[in-house]
């Protein structure tokens, strides 16, 4: 039965995604108010099946309903409830519904939380997320129904869920992501609505601002949240694997972070308003071509995804409708637009418009990376793979630019920047940094690694530059202590940004340059040394799981004669599936990690055992959490619920934000 | 020029070289970095397209069955070999380090590695598939045994769904 009700549910909300497509978009050319208010309860009820039909999903699968093929598939009687739960969004039917859901959470959110907006703007904005709605709505319902029974006959037991999926990480990792990825869904709305209007101005860019930098923090924390859990969950210790499926939520993500710079700058300084749009447009493209390159199954990945010729093609020709619609209405509307304001060589602007460059040449890059082995392929130079060493030198090259401009960008005045003044903050930092950085390498190196030093210079760069900036708002006799208790929210959003930007470089920088990985043979009783350390294999034994069996081997890390950890590593085999996995143990620390797997039995009790030292590693994730911490602290801006109502105009902005960057 | 052109003048200028620099760098290290994709036979054979053998030395990867009863392990050191098959003649694959949990006798593999001998490759990855009845298209075309569907019999594939 609860398999019929979700199903209605799901065409209902279909049916409101259509009549939230036409009224209002319809309503607001015509000049019907009553049309155009309907906009918000559409997207309200809309919300509110989708809503249902995830709950009859989700009691479906906690109560076990295997007539419903999809529970059938991916769940099982002895799977505790918390991974039945998450296996609702373990396989594709299910990952899209909640991807759904989330379009329309974001849907009923722009719908209450904008009251300010104009009637016209709003009716708008809600349409084309109404269209958006139509397209996954359509999609779910004809290529992949999680309602799909299996009546009259279906098994008694389920198929049980992915076993490298029944893990913490995935209960968080892809709502986390997704609503990233449907968050810039409101970016292009707004984007899309301005360019209808022909109204691109600073009001515009205030609106999307907290929209976008909202998407923004999902998709830092779900990407973050999946290195992790790919770090601990696939047992070879790796944190990012360039892989097609990671590529695709890396894409949007740096053309997002791109997007909030520039949407700064639209917003003060009334420049660089077409290559907004063009960017808000990107994002969302790109989440969707990620998509088309997960669900389709035409790129090779360790992701195992669902591959099914009719969804590839559903997705392709939304893609195209998606990106030769926004772009096609961009080429007609956009010429119309002019950027107002001026800027000299040297400014914030020019920076902030180099920082833009880089983030879309890192995008370019992964993208070419990601989908050159397909055309090549397709034009018959047969199948090649694009592998990480392309990705990581790229974007080695990439980053000593882009963090020199993120610690210059705060220190430079819009419009215009003397350079008299500025050269030397700019040597100070420069020598400091350089000094600094090779200075640590050398005294706490064992040895001496360019990209780590490269790295640690970066880190220091950043942090010095974004004190300097923080101390050139003090004025005359105040205190410190007064001078950046004035500063906004959203400057010290920048401040975190910055700062958790340069620790997740520092991370990246000597977690792959100092990591000593070990794969050796060993029995009970013998011992290892690993990086100072001596690792001593204490005994393997048999072990029984809720749904799984498997052996759990036992390890003592030593510091001399201190024991500093005792390890628990388990290989699991799961019943229903009869797959294996590793569980690996982690001793988890703020400078580094230690991590043992057990690899695979050779016979006897002697195990092959996977030994790493992973310094600095957690400073990638916690760099993410501090970034997307500052990203939140910039969303509660006061301006952003004051302005709204304050119709002001850039020239005033610019006044009451002097020096932001936000 | 007056400021304002010279400004877009120069801004145009900065993108157009700032892009420039960035697609030569990508080609370049594009070339660098691709590993050409074989199939067993096609290591012996020379590339189906083309004809072309793979060079002693080269970088590649490779895509196959592993051969029932091939897996011969060393028992003091963590050094495996194996035989990999698709539809015609077996190569070697040598590999030191920790198998995937995924890897089995009978299952497709993708191996990524150098070129030892005419039939050996020394692999420094080998990959196997999260999913039990997953296989990778490069492989499935391989050995010509694609799976149109899950084998619930239904139109659904497991997989892990992202």
């Amino acid at each position: 039965m609860i398999a019929e009700w979700g199903h209605i549910a799901q065409i209902l909300a279909l049916i409101c995604a259509c009549l939230l497509a036409v009224i209002p978009m319809v309503g607001s050319y015509r000049g019907y108010i009553n049309w155009m208010q309907l906009a918000r309860p559409l997207a309200q009820l809309q919300f509110l099946f989708v809503a249902i039909a995830f709950a009859a999903l989700c009691y479906a699968f906690i109560q076990d309903d295997f007539t419903i093929s999809y529970v059938a598939q991916n769940s099982n009687s002895k799977l505790p409830w918390y991974y039945k739960l998450s296996a609702v969004w373990g396989a594709h039917e299910g990952s899209l519904l909640l991807w759904i859901l989330m379009l329309s959470g974001w849907q009923a959110a722009v719908s209450v939380f904008s009251r300010a907006l104009p009637l016209v703007a709003i009716a708008r904005v809600l349409a084309v997320m109404g269209l958006i709605s139509i397209g996954f709505l359509t999609f779910i319902q004809f290529t992949s129904n999680p309602f799909e029974t299996l009546l009259p006959f279906y098994p008694v037991d389920g198929r049980d869920l992915n076993p490298l999926l029944q893990d913490v990480g995935l209960i968080m990792h892809p709502p986390m992501l997704y609503m990233g990825y449907v968050g810039f869904a409101v970016a292009f709305a707004f984007a899309i609505a301005a360019l209808l209007s022909g109204q691109l101005d600073a009001a515009w860019a205030r609106w999307s601002r907290p929209w976008t930098l909202a998407a923004w923090i999902s998709l830092t924390v779900g990407i973050a949240l999946g290195s992790w859990w790919a770090y601990y969950e696939l047992g070879w210790g790796g944190w990012w694997f360039w892989d097609p499926v990671e590529n695709a939520s890396f894409m949007p993500w740096l053309a997002g972070t791109a997007l909030i710079h520039s949407l700064a700058v639209c917003e003060k300084r009334g420049v660089f308003k077409l290559w907004t749009v063009l960017l808000a447009l990107s994002a969302f493209s790109l989440s969707l071509l990620g998509t088309f390159l997960v669900r389709s199954g035409v790129l090779v990945s360790v992701h195992a995804f669902a591959s099914d010729p009719s969804r590839g093609l559903f997705i392709l020709a939304f893609l195209f409708l998606v990106i030769g619609g926004s772009l096609g209405l961009f080429a007609w509307k956009g010429a119309a637009i002019k950027s107002r304001g001026q800027y000299e060589v040297v400014s914030r602007e020019t920076l902030l418009l180099g920082n833009n460059l880089l983030l879309v040449t890192a995008t370019l890059v992964v993208l070419v990376g990601t989908i050159w082995p397909l055309i090549h392929k397709e034009i018959g130079w047969g199948t090649i793979s694009v592998g990480p060493p392309f990705f990581n030198l790229l974007f080695s090259i990439l980053v000593v630019p882009f963090v020199f401009l993120l610690g210059l960008g705060p220190l430079a005045r819009w419009r215009r920047q003397s350079m008299a003044k500025w050269r030397q903050r700019i040597l100070f930092a420069l020598g400091l940094s350089i000094s600094s950085g090779i200075v640590l390498n050398a005294v706490f190196g064992d040895v001496q690694e360019f990209h780590a030093a490269l790295g640690v210079v970066l880190g220091i760069w950043v942090v010095i530059c974004t004190l300097q900036e923080l101390l050139s708002h003090q004025h005359g006799n105040q205190t410190l202590w007064q001078a950046l208790s004035k500063l906004s929210r959203s400057h010290w959003g920048m401040v975190l940004g910055h700062l958790g930007f340069a620790m997740s470089v520092v991370g990246i920088a000597l977690t792959s340059t100092y990591t000593t990985e070990r794969d050796v043979r060993m029995q009970p009783g013998d011992t290892q040394p690993l990086a100072g350390y001596v690792v001593k294999f204490e005994q393997v034994g048999p072990m029984q799981g809720p749904n799984y069996r498997g052996t759990a081997g036992e390890f003592s890390v030593w510091d001399g004669d201190k024991q500093i950890a005792q390890l628990h590593a388990e290989k699991r085999q799961y019943l229903a599936s009869g797959s294996m996995m590793t569980e690996a143990a982690i001793d988890a620390g703020f400078f580094r990690d230690l991590f043992i797997a057990l690899g695979e039995p050779l016979g006897g009790d002697a195990w092959a055992v996977r030994l790493h030292y992973k310094p600095f590693v957690r400073w990638i994730w916690l760099g993410a959490l501090v970034m997307s911490f500052g990203g939140g602290l910039a969303i509660f801006d006061r301006r952003y619920r004051v302005a709204r109502r304050r119709q002001s105009s850039p020239a005033q902005a610019v006044q009451t934000t002097e020096g932001e960057a936000g | 020029m007056n400021p304002r052109r010279k400004k877009r003048l120069a801004t145009t200028l900065a993108i157009l070289i700032g892009l420039g620099v960035a697609v030569g760098f990508v080609l370049f290290s594009m070339t660098q970095n691709i590993d050409l994709f074989y199939t067993p036979s096609e290591i012996v054979n020379g590339k189906n397209e083309t004809g072309v053998k793979p060079q002693v030395g080269q970088r590649l990867r490779i895509g196959g069955m592993v051969v029932p009863g091939s897996v011969e392990r060393d028992e003091q050191s963590l050094q495996v070999s194996f035989g990999l098959i698709d539809t015609g003649p077996v190569v070697t694959i040598v590999y030191e380090g920790i198998l995937p949990d995924l890897f089995r006798e009978g299952q497709g593999i993708v191996a990524n590695g150098v070129l030892r001998d005419a039939t050996t490759i020394e692999a420094f990855e080998v990959l196997a598939k999260h999913d039990e009845e997953y296989m990778p298209p490069d492989v499935a075309e391989a050995v010509g045994k694609v799976h149109p569907n899950g084998v619930g019999g239904d139109k659904q594939n497991q997989g892990s769904g992202y």
